[in-house]
Order: structure tokens, then sequence, then C-alpha cells
């Protein structure tokens, strides 16, 4: 038996939720129940990435993956694993093409074609103990930049590597700093934007959870090339967890003499905050950010002056988000020429995503920029749920667009997906099956867009929710023939003059649903139908008399009682439009297929 | 000073360095509707109604928030300019009530003036309306939310002329409002009734409560006077139809003042026409007021004054001036007392 193993459980907000911290005391028990306490230890990590079959625990050193356990399972996989050496085998993954239970991480598709940098340390160390960031090279980044560089080469080093902001623009990231660097001013401050917002999309906050002393370290970094001795970690409130542990970074950093005055006995001082938002999704914007650390009311206002010039409180300001600042001790640590090596010509490095909807495998994935989105959703993602036909790819959140299937072997990177009518965003990736509706996905996401608006400009403010009533009207069946021509004027005019990113991009979805589903937009006008039978207010439901038994099932459990017939009088089983509410109760209860929906 | 020269709908133009596309348009008298700019607040680039189309930059750019540079090319009336205001313009009027032919602004309203230049309808976008109540539980200002288009500019008025900032935007997306915090009614707020906020509402949300069913804004002759509440010197205008002041409205070219009033000023005018009114000078006899003379009046003041300074000496005489006066009168009123009754008991309303 090997010595000194490891239970790493994750205990991120995903795996949390799913019950994954009473494991921890369950696991604690059992070690010492079963007398293996001084060769097993157990560490409550930061997001593995594989949420939807969570709680997940990895043996270490073995690399032994268990998905969707609870504390019932975890005498038999102590006993299992630790005293007679086998697997538990109900509780690994199985591959969906081999349907084969698979145990060891490097053999499951998920993890096999990721290339983690920023997500290194997530997952695999105790977020909770700078010890352990430091004993995987964490903080070498910074002592490498103060004991022998100058700001300026740091700067050059950064734009070398290539690096763009991961917020979802994709400026270059040395560039931005240098606008900031040249603003003289007595007074500099950096922000880490960590308002992440996009609905699905939850990388930052898993950063924030699993290696906060990354993106401090990252900040810490930034804020010597650029000249800054304060910083912000804007964070939004929900993301209780990531306060928690960035809290206790930071307390530790200070400790350790990373974060303060004089670090490392350089003169370069620099003091980090955490400044919790409310929740607003424009916060994310960074001129609405800082009007919010200010106590103003969240809402962009005009550039220029760009934040580089004048920032928070007037003073000259850089703003990056989580999973950039993230980045940065890697390049210091192995260079600029390394970090190039990742990616695509004009963007280098790895992209996590955050992958969900219809496919099999579901979490955050970090993957090589110029990956393609067959191999994400295919390989990493295994394919699509239930055996369904793949539809459509909606990338980058409420600011993005959906993806056909012809536009599968895109390589994601941020100019190939802004010419295709989608954009990298944030890198929320979720995916559509043949039954999602294009015309209610858009709805759904300018839903999103028209409750988040902040108000300040005309075409945001009106024109999103006149956007979201005419995709309800269509929806629901009562499109006219002049919708689309009026949908697709304002969704261009408000793109064309709002006041932020927010209002520029929430049209994106529906000029993208446009430009590759038109048809479907058109059958609910036209044809009154929805193609993907998902509209309620379109589907008819009718029960085929060939194959009906009489057997009067769904006659009994209808709600609304709008299906008659009898046995005894041979009389048909047939459902009153008027009256049927479209719950899809018949086809349920129906054990012949006798009932459609069309 | 730098000058620039750009290229306006075809035309070159020259304007001074720090000049936005905005001003560089209106000296040049090429028409640019705005809704949220106003020359004397500073810009929030929010109504978008003014954008443009510029050679080299993404999208269509807001003229009031763009500065005018060396070489420009500005095009401010091709189809996609035009159809992008009008698409803005439609989208604020389905979201105004078309009650005009009441409206206390018509004829004096920009949305509308637009809206009709634009050949708006209100028509394309139907949809939900915002029902919100109208405040009217003071004697000054009448607010109607309903018809508010969010421009900002009476909260930027409130904080930038009169430097309360009583108000501000609250809710969110289409649901926003702007009010007093808590959305409390005027008249429970902190409101000074300065009036700032009304006379830069562009539409009806915010008008003069005295002035309402009292006259369209065509059928009222506008006479610039100086207050006479005080020695500030403010002017404004005084609205008058019928031979009738029915009101006061700022006038912005105003040399001391501005747009910027007191609520005296703006809404004290009622006084005019006041039945309680003093017209001549008054003589106490037997114990009744009795309507007198000027010269009798004066004569009086200067016999008891005499007598009273003769028998009493001078410093059992003082007098209060008045801030109703102007600073000249104020000044000869100490003036008189120092030199002529011959005593430093002098003061001012506004000193005590």
């Amino acid at each position: 038996m090997a010595e000194n193993q490891r239970i790493l459980v994750c205990a991120g907000t995903g795996c949390a939720s799913s019950g994954a911290l009473p494991i921890i005391d369950v696991l604690n028990n059992e070690i010492k129940r079963q007398g293996l306490e001084k060769t097993v230890s157990v560490v409550g990590t930061g997001c593995q990435g594989f949420c939807e079959k969570g709680p997940t625990l990895v043996i270490e050193p073995q690399q032994i993956l268990y998905t969707r356990v609870t504390e019932e399972d975890v005498a038999e996989i102590i006993e299992q694993e630790f005293i007679k050496g086998e697997r538990v085998e109900r509780l690994l993954l199985v591959d969906q093409a081999t349907q084969k239970p698979v145990s060891s991480m490097g053999d499951i598709r998920f993890f096999a074609k990721q290339h983690r940098i920023v997500l290194h340390n997530c997952g695999v160390i105790d977020p909770k103990k700078i010890e352990e960031y430091t004993a995987r090279d964490g903080y070498k980044g910074i002592v490498k930049a103060l004991k022998g560089m100058s700001p300026e080469e740091v700067m050059e080093e950064v734009k070398k590597s290539g690096l763009r902001g991961r917020g979802g623009a994709g400026f270059p990231t040395g560039l931005k700093w240098g606008f900031c660097r040249q603003t003289p001013s007595d007074k500099k401050y950096i922000i880490c934007n960590a308002d992440e917002g996009d609905p699905g999309a939850f990388m930052d906050r898993s950063v924030l959870e699993g290696d906060p002393h990354s993106v401090i370290e990252g900040m810490l970094i930034g804020a010597y090339a650029i000249g800054a001795d304060e910083g912000y970690v804007y964070c939004r409130a929900e993301y209780p967890l990531a306060i928690k542990h960035l809290g206790i970074a930071i307390k530790q950093a200070e400790e350790a003499g990373y974060l303060g005055d004089n670090i490392l006995g350089s003169g370069f001082n620099f003091h980090l905050k955490i400044f919790e938002g409310a929740g607003a999704f424009v916060c994310g914007e960074e001129t609405a950010l800082m009007a919010s650390i200010e106590g103003k009311r969240g809402m962009p206002r005009v550039r220029p002056p760009f934040p580089a010039v004048s920032g928070l409180w007037g003073k000259p300001t850089n703003i990056n988000n989580v999973e950039t600042w993230s980045n940065i001790p890697h390049i210091l640590r192995n260079g600029a020429e390394w970090y190039g090596q990742f990616g695509t010509e004009k963007s280098k490095g790895t992209k996590i995503f955050a992958l969900t909807g219809k496919v099999n495998n579901t979490g955050l994935v970090e993957v090589p920029m110029g990956t393609t989105l067959r191999e994400i959703i295919f390989d990493i993602g295994d394919g699509i749920q239930g055996g369904k036909k793949f539809k459509a790819v909606q990338i980058g959140g409420p600011s993005g667009g959906c993806l056909p299937e012809d536009m599968l072997d895109l390589a994601v990177d941020y100019d190939t997906l802004t010419q295709a009518g989608a954009m990298v965003g944030s890198g929320g990736l979720v995916i559509m099956d043949e039954t999602t509706c294009m015309v209610d996905i858009a709805r759904y996401f300018l839903n999103f867009s028209k409750k988040e608006s902040c108000g300040k400009c005309t075409p945001c403010r009106e024109g999103t929710t006149r956007m979201y009533e005419i995709l309800d009207r269509i929806t629901k069946g009562e499109g006219k023939e002049e919708d689309l021509d009026t949908l697709e004027n304002l969704a261009i005019t408000i793109k064309e003059t709002s006041l932020c990113g927010l209002g520029q991009f929430a049209p994106s979805p529906i000029l993208a649903t446009l430009k590759y589903f038109r048809h479907e937009y058109e059958a609910h006008i036209h044809d009154h139908k929805c193609p993907a039978h998902n509209c309620t207010a379109l589907l008819s439901y009718s029960i085929d008399v060939e194959k009906c038994k009489m057997c009067s099932l769904c006659a009994k459990n209808c709600p609304t009682n709008c299906i008659s017939g009898d046995k005894k009088t041979n009389t048909p089983y047939v459902i009153d439009e008027e009256k049927c509410i479209k719950c899809g109760t018949c086809i349920e209860k129906c054990k012949f297929g006798a009932v459609t929906r069309a | 000073m730098e000058w620039l020269t750009l290229t306006i709908d075809g035309r070159e133009v020259s304007v001074p360095k720090g000049t936005t596309v905005l001003d560089a348009c209106r000296m040049n008298n090429i028409p640019i509707p705005t809704l949220c700019h106003a020359p004397e607040l500073t810009s929030a680039g929010a109504c978008r109604l003014c954008v443009v189309q510029i050679e080299g930059m993404r999208n269509l750019p807001p003229s009031c928030v763009t500065q005018a540079t060396q070489g420009m090319k500005v095009e401010t009336q091709n189809p996609k300019v035009r159809n992008a205001r009008k698409v803005i313009l439609e989208l604020l009027v389905a979201n105004h009530p078309l009650d005009c032919m009441t409206c206390q602004k018509m004829g004096d309203c920009s949305l509308a003036e637009y809206a009709y230049d634009y050949g708006v309808t209100g028509e394309v976008y139907q949809g939900e309306k915002r029902n919100l109540p109208i405040d009217s539980g003071n004697p000054f200002i009448l607010r109607d939310q309903n018809k508010c288009i969010l421009c900002g500019k009476c909260i930027k008025a409130c904080s930038e002329i009169q430097g309360k900032s009583i108000l501000d935007f609250s809710h969110r997306g289409f649901d926003t409002q702007v009010g007093p915090a808590f959305n409390l009614p005027y008249n429970e707020s902190d409101c000074d009734f300065c009036g700032s906020c009304v006379s830069v509402c562009p539409v009806g949300a915010l008008v003069e409560k005295q002035m309402v069913g009292k006259g369209r804004p065509w059928e009222v002759s506008k006479v610039q006077t100086t207050c006479p509440f005080c020695g500030v010197g403010c002017n404004f205008d005084l609205n008058v139809k019928d031979g009738k002041v029915i009101g006061v409205t700022s006038n912005p070219d105003a040399p001391v003042n501005g747009k910027a009033l007191c609520v005296k000023g703006r809404f004290g005018m009622d006084m005019i026409y006041s039945d309680n009114r003093v017209t001549t000078p008054l003589i106490r006899k037997d114990g009744v007021l009795v309507p007198a003379e000027w010269d009798e009046a004066l004569d009086l003041i200067a016999t008891k004054l005499g007598e009273i300074k003769k028998t009493y000496g001078p410093n059992s005489i003082a007098a209060l001036s008045s801030a109703h006066c102007t600073n000249e009168e104020n000044y000869l009123m100490q003036k008189f007392m120092r030199a002529v009754i011959g005593t430093n008991n002098i003061d001012h309303c506004a000193r005590t």
C-alpha cells in the first residue's frame, strides 16, 4: 500500500451543494475507524470541474475519480481503495462511447483533452493553505519580478506572451497595462473584476474558490508593472465561498509578506481589498464597476476618458478579470515563449469554458485557444445526452450567439468567433439539441438582458423590452409578418447605438439565431409551428385511433378532463383542443405511444 | 487657440480644439436632435438621439460626447443615422402617453418636435407601458413620471445647478424611474422647489403647476425681466398672455443666473394679482390705516424722525433693510442712517 495517499474531495460550490461537505467529515471518521490516518489524508479542494457528476473525489497519487459519491459510499470506498486495493466500480464514470467504466483521470475524455494552466491548482490543493500554493511554485512569479526585473520588463513579458483579456472583449492585456502605466499620477489602482454574471458561467468563481492566491499573485505582478499600490477585487456577494477563500488568502499573503508595505524588502507596496457587489450584471462593465466601488449607482458612463486615464476616484486604473489575472503568474514563472506555445497566432494560451446544456459531460474545462467546438462538445463533453441530435451551441452568454452544426469545426478563438457572429465572451458554452427551440432561446437571453439593463440609455432600456415582447409573441404563435423586419432593424439599431457593452451585445442572440435559424422563426410565424416541439402554445396533441387501446389512462390523468372516450361503447378517445392546456401528461402516461405531439 | 478642420455632411468646417461634434454641428447650423444634452449640464450621452456616423469609428457614436478631431468625417443625416434616430424615437414614444392635446408641454415638447420631424407614429412597438402615479402634492411642480423619458437632465440640474442632489434614478431597465430618495413625493423630500428640474425637462414630465391650463406656448409672449425679490438680479421670462402674467420660465441667456432661479423667483408671481397687495402708502389715523399720497407719507416720516432725533438722540433710531431691495438701495439706506440720522443702528434681514 502506497504511503501518503490523499483523497481530494471537491468542496467547490457545485459539489458542496450536492452534499460534498458532510462527506469530508465521514471520510475522516472512516479513515480513523479503519486505522488509516497515518497513510491517508483528506483534502477539501476547489472545483475539480466535473460539477454535473458531483460530489466528486480523486484518490491520489493513482488519480482515480469517483463520481456522485454519497455519505453511504464512503466506508466502501475506503475499504476497497486502501485495504483491498480495488475499485468501487459502480461509482466510476461510464464512457458514453464504449459504455465502460473508466477509473483513471488520464483516460477520462473530459480531462484527457484539457490543458490546465489557470486551473492548474483547482481541485488539487487546499485553497485555504498558502503553503499548498507555494509548494506548487506559487509566488515564484512575483519573486522573480521583484528580484530581477524592472516594471518595464514585466510589462514587456506580458505583452510578448500575447495574453488577451479573458473577460470577453479580448483586448491585449500588456497593451492595456501600458496605457495605465503611461498616465502620470501620484496614485493608481488595479481592480480584479470578479463580477461574473453570465448565466451558466462560473470559471471565475471556481478560480477564486479553488486557487485564490493565483489571483493575488497576478495582481501583485500587475501592480508592480503598472505602478499601482492599491487594488480591489470586485466580487459579487452571491459568491460567499469565493469571498471567504479570497479573504483567507489575502490575510495569509499579508502575514507571509507578499501583501503590504515593502514587499519582500523590495520597497514595493501593494494593498488589496475585497469589495462585494450587489449582483447587478452591468457592474461587470468597468465604468459601472468603478461607480459601484465609489458608492454610486452601478451605471456605465461614456468613455473616454478611459479608466487608464481617469478611473476609480478619478485616478488611473487598470481592470482585468479573474481568469486574466490568474494567467499572469504562469507567464512570469515560465516565460512568454512558453505561454505562446499554447493557442493560435492571435489568441494565445488557454481558455476556460463552462460547458453546460444537453451534453453528457458538463462542467469546467480549460482548453488551448483554437480547439474546435467539435472537440469540446464531442470529445471533452462526450456528445449529446440521450443520443439526441446536436442543434446549436450558444457561446458567450447573453452577449454571444448561437452557432449551428456546420460551424462545429470552427476554432475557438477571439477573432474566429466574432467573425461568425458569436464571441468568446466570458466562456459560457450551452449545448442545445434538437428539442431546443432557437426562438425560445433568444427569448430566454433577452429576458435576462432586459432585466439586467441599467436603464441609462434609451436603446437598451426600451429596446431590450420590445425585442423580448416580439420574441414572446412569436413563441406564442402571435407573430406577425412584419415582426422579423422590425426585430432585425431594432436589433441592429440597439447594437449600434447603445452606450455600453451590455446594450451593444444584447441583440446578439437574436442576430445570430436570425442568421442561422431563420427558418425556425418563419415556421413559428407563418405555419404556427415550433419545429422543436418546444413552444407550448404552438403544440397540438392528438390520439392515434390505430394505436389507442382505450385503456383510459390518459383521460384519468388529464388535469383538465379534456380527453373523452369509452371502451364499452367503442367511442374512440379524443382530445378537446379547446380545453387542452398542453401539459403533456397524456403522452407521458400512454403506454402504447398513441398520443402524438405536433 | 488651436483650430481643427473636419468635414460634416461633406462640408468643411473649422472649430476650436476641445469642441464636441454636436457643438461643431450647431456652430455651423447643422441640426442634431438631442434630449439629454443641455449646454449648462455635464453630458451623460444617455438618450443616444444625437448619434452620427463617423468614418473609422465603430457603431454610431453620440455626437454630444464625441470630441471633434482634425480631419474627422462626420455624417449627420444619412439614412442609417436617421433610421437609428427614428428607432430610438419610436421606442420613447411607445412608452409615452399620447395625450398631447391636453398636455401642458404641447408646442414646447422636444419629443413631439423630433417625432414629427422623423415621422414617428408610436405604433411600431406595442407593448408594456408604465403606469405610475402622478405627483401633485405640492403647489409648484406637477410631476407625471409616465411622460418621463429618463434623459436624466433633472437629476443633473438638481445636483449641478442647485447643488441639492434630491433626484436620482431608481429601479432598473424598463422599470427605471427618476425621483427623490425612496420615491417620495417632492413635498416630502428635501426639495427646495427651485424648479431647475422643470426648466430642463424636455417633455411634460415636470411642468409649472400654476401655468397648467393657463395658456399654450404660442399664445404666450415672453418678457425678459429682473426678479424683484432680492438684490441678486436674476433674469427670467415673464410668460404673458392677454396682458396678464401667467407664470415664470427660465431664460437660458440670463447673464447672472442662467436657468437657475429660487422658489420665490420662479413660483412667487401670484402676488402680482393678490388682493392683499398694498398699492399706496397707508397712514394710521384714529386707529385706522388710511390710504395717503406719497408726499404726505414722506413728510410725516421726515417730521417724526426729526422729532425723535431731537428729543431722544440719533441712537434712539434704528433701521432694518431688506433683501427685497437692490444692493444700491441697501447702500443708500445705510448712508441715510449714518449721514442723515447719525447712527450706526442699521442692519439687514439677510444678516440676522
